[in-house]
């Protein structure tokens, strides 16, 4: 076992010092309070505020402890917090796609809708934030399943329920969904929960590219999925893309 | 995307200014945002430097349009939505302020509104304007400013002098500033000064001689969708076809062209307005008549309830309290607990605001016990912005003998889905929320494109509003008998806390 690694260390020492007094400290006094050459703190210093454990005061350039570290033991995201943030992008969306779109956490051994945007036809349309839904038969669950494997059961553990005949009810199978969805970066459905339905979902990533959530479309399977059952070359793209802007802002955000 | 046409609207609000750009089926392609200063010199007061404001315009326009890879020659014009009732005064020759706007949550006004309501001359204002004196509106702010700020009186009777809401102080400056700036307000914002004949459109004299106020100082009336000039500045030779004040802009945004119509825009405080077309809807109720938006020949007015505080509350509660790290957080601690526990919060921090219109009441929470945590204090809050809906509601169905029959809301707090089932449930009506929650933007677009000839109708228009979401009313019929009663009670308790008004 190789031994302890010293600019972590240095790292940990240096949040000792900034929680250790409410005052924002300079490079300088971090340097002389830790014994450090001064472009070896400024290393350090710099790199935990690329990651979000140390803030810079804009105006004094004097540095604190960065909200990057409250987070840390607050259990993830707020999925309030993550509504907020995909709003614009959800309903943007849903403008471009013609299609429902949903937003999914985690909840045990089901994915639960933070967020539900309507189809934009004018359809009545009935509001399913709050409500859950299986991991293993929905593209917002596997989305989840292969992007966020700590926050989920492992597959063996699932009941396997079948809604439909093209609910995945093997491990084996449900796995190999899970590998091309990791392969070309996002889940789908074809049907799997409520025939005739179907639905695609990509991951939402916070700072870290940690997994917090997913963005999915929903609608008719024969709109998302062309006659060979792939998805639409141009839906894709607008998913990935609300994906990626959504991620962005979720990165940005300690 | 190359060669499209788009609008770019200017929301100039109270915390920051925007640029956002539009395409011709409402759709948003680019924003970029500023924040300015709020400035409190003391309780009561609440101001903001338009130099700062006018600078962040300068910043954002360009910013929205790199954001969307567009030049200044794909904008058919420009629109502005505003921040209302936010009053500044400058130098024409020089364009500096000659002090900080003093903005619409101000109220050091209670002395003058108070001295207009003893002198008598509270029903000849009404008749006039539409408006009950308050510290609320801009005219009693511009007779501050002439009574306090040195040459200020005498720069405006030498014509030297301009008054302003902040429409009138951004078309200026887009279109000139000393250089033949052109000094305009739009009918919406003019609607809000007190000094506006609203059936006339035009300034009264005898509101101009109630405030003392030189009217060599007031910019000219004009519609909402027409080219008022062309920029000078930041986007030169783009027309500036178009301006709202925001709470009118929301309900151009909303497509709510129709009597009847309703819309509320929850955000630092809520703000419901109800088209009643042609006709002027006096209020028995504690509602302010107003105009909706001038498109061409007939005014549309609209009735509007003001809401103090909504979101500001939410902000309180995270900024001043610390209950929770993020304004969203608060629907997170009301899940906590099934109901409020017996708890209300009543916020009149400022005041009340529609319908009921006391200034002397202050914030008072009530119903207190060893059983409520902050889990029902946050269900509280929500409420309470539930229950102010409510009460404009019941008001405007009074007022204007149709019952509301859905409500169309935007604004941040719309991404709020407990509040928003809340309001379904206390309303007994549906409530509904459009594609795109930027409401207030897309109104100022919609006119500044009218008025270009980009959209040849408000019917076009109609056909961009499309349903995001909708809370149905799920509470039972006793329990929210029960629950308003109990709001009732708890309102009342909040009355007549401040016993003098400020004499400054």
């Amino acid at each position: 076992m190789p031994g302890p690694i010293q600019s972590i260390e240095r790292a940990a020492a240096v949040l000792r010092l900034l929680g250790s007094t409410d005052r924002p400290l300079g490079l300088n006094e971090l340097a002389a309070a830790l014994d450090l050459p001064r472009p070896t703190a400024h290393g350090i210093i710099r790199t935990l505020r690329d990651v979000g454990f140390v803030d810079q005061d804009v105006d004094s350039a004097r540095y604190l402890l960065g909200a990057g570290l409250q987070e840390l033991g607050r259990g993830g995201w707020d999925p309030h917090d993550l509504r907020a943030a995909s709003m614009n992008w959800a309903d943007s969306l849903a403008g471009s796609s013609g299609l429902a779109v949903q937003l999914g956490v985690v909840s045990f051994t089901a994915v639960r809708l933070v967020h539900h945007v309507f189809r934009p036809d004018g359809t009545p349309q009935r509001i399913r934030t709050g409500a859950e839904m299986p991991l293993h038969a929905t593209a917002l669950g596997k989305c989840l399943l292969a992007f966020a494997p700590v926050a989920t059961p492992r597959t063996r553990d699932l009941d396997l329920h079948r809604w439909t005949g093209r609910t995945c009810v093997t491990v084996a199978a449900l796995d190999a969904h899970l590998a091309t969805a990791r392969h070309r970066g996002w889940a789908s459905d074809a049907g799997e929960f409520e025939a005739g339905t179907g639905g695609a979902a990509a991951p939402l990533r916070a700072s870290g590219g940690v997994v917090v959530g997913a963005i999915g479309v929903a609608g008719p399977v024969e709109e998302l999925f062309g006659l060979g059952g792939e998805l639409r070359p141009k839906l894709a793209e607008q998913l990935l893309g609300a994906s990626r802007e959504i991620s962005a802002v979720l990165a940005s955000t300690p | 995307m190359v060669g499209e046409r788009v609008v770019a609207a200017i929301d100039q609000g109270t915390t920051s200014t925007r640029c956002l750009l539009f395409n011709r089926a409402g759709r948003m392609l680019a924003v970029a945002q500023r924040e300015h200063r709020q400035h409190y010199p003391a309780p009561g007061r609440a101001e903001h430097d338009a130099a700062e404001i006018w600078r962040n315009v300068t910043r954002i326009v360009p910013a929205a349009l790199r954001s969307a890879g567009l030049e200044p020659s794909s904008l058919v014009g420009l629109g502005i939505a505003n921040q209302r009732e936010t009053t500044v005064i400058w130098n024409r020759h020089t364009g500096t302020p000659l002090a900080r706007a003093i903005t619409w949550q101000d109220t050091r006004t209670d002395g003058i509104v108070a001295r207009l309501v003893d002198a008598g001359v509270a029903e000849t204002v009404t008749a006039l304007c539409g408006l009950p004196p308050a510290t609320y509106f801009a005219g009693p702010r511009l007779r501050w400013l002439l009574d306090h700020v040195p040459g200020a009186r005498a720069g405006a009777e030498a014509g030297d002098v301009l008054f302003g809401t902040m429409e009138s102080w951004l078309i200026w400056w887009l279109t000139g500033g000393p250089d033949g700036g052109r000094h305009v307000t739009d009918v919406t914002n003019a609607s809000r000064t007190m000094l506006m004949d609203i059936r006339t459109l035009e300034w009264s004299d005898v509101l101009l001689d109630v405030l003392d106020v030189p009217r060599s100082m007031l910019p000219e009336i004009r519609p909402n969708a027409e080219v008022y000039g062309t920029c000078t500045a930041v986007l030169p030779g783009v027309p500036v076809a178009g301006a709202l004040g925001d709470q009118q802009a929301a309900l151009v945004g909303q497509a709510c062209f129709a009597s009847g119509e309703v819309k509320c825009t929850y955000g630092t405080g809520a703000f419901l307005l109800m088209n009643t077309g042609h006709r002027l809807a006096e209020s028995t109720h504690g509602l302010i008549p107003t105009v909706g938006y001038l498109f061409g020949e007939k005014p549309v007015y609209a009735l509007e309830g003001a809401i103090a505080m909504t979101g500001s509350l939410v902000q309180w509660f995270r900024d001043s309290l610390g209950m929770i790290g993020t304004a969203a957080q608060i629907e997170t601690l009301a899940s906590t607990v099934p109901d409020n526990g017996g708890c209300y919060i009543v916020p009149a921090f400022s005041g009340l605001y529609s319908p009921r219109w006391h200034p002397d009441a202050r914030g008072v929470m009530v119903g207190l016990t060893s059983f409520i945590n902050r889990g029902h204090l946050a269900r509280a809050v929500l409420e309470a912005t539930g229950w102010q809906t409510r009460e404009v509601v019941d008001a405007m169905n009074a007022d204007s003998g149709v019952p509301v029959t859905r409500l169309k809301v935007d604004g941040g707090m719309t991404a709020n889905h407990l509040l928003m089932q809340f309001v379904a449930d206390v309303l007994d009506v549906p409530v509904e929320r459009p594609l795109g929650s930027e409401a207030v933007s897309l109104g100022a677009a919609y006119a500044a494109g009218l008025a270009v000839g980009y959209w040849s109708d408000v019917e076009v228009l109609r056909s961009n509003w499309h349903r995001a979401a909708a809370w149905e009313p799920a509470m039972d019929a006793a329990l929210r008998r029960r629950e308003h009663d109990n709001w009732g009670r708890a309102v009342n308790r909040s009355y007549g806390w401040v016993q003098k008004p400020d004499d400054s």
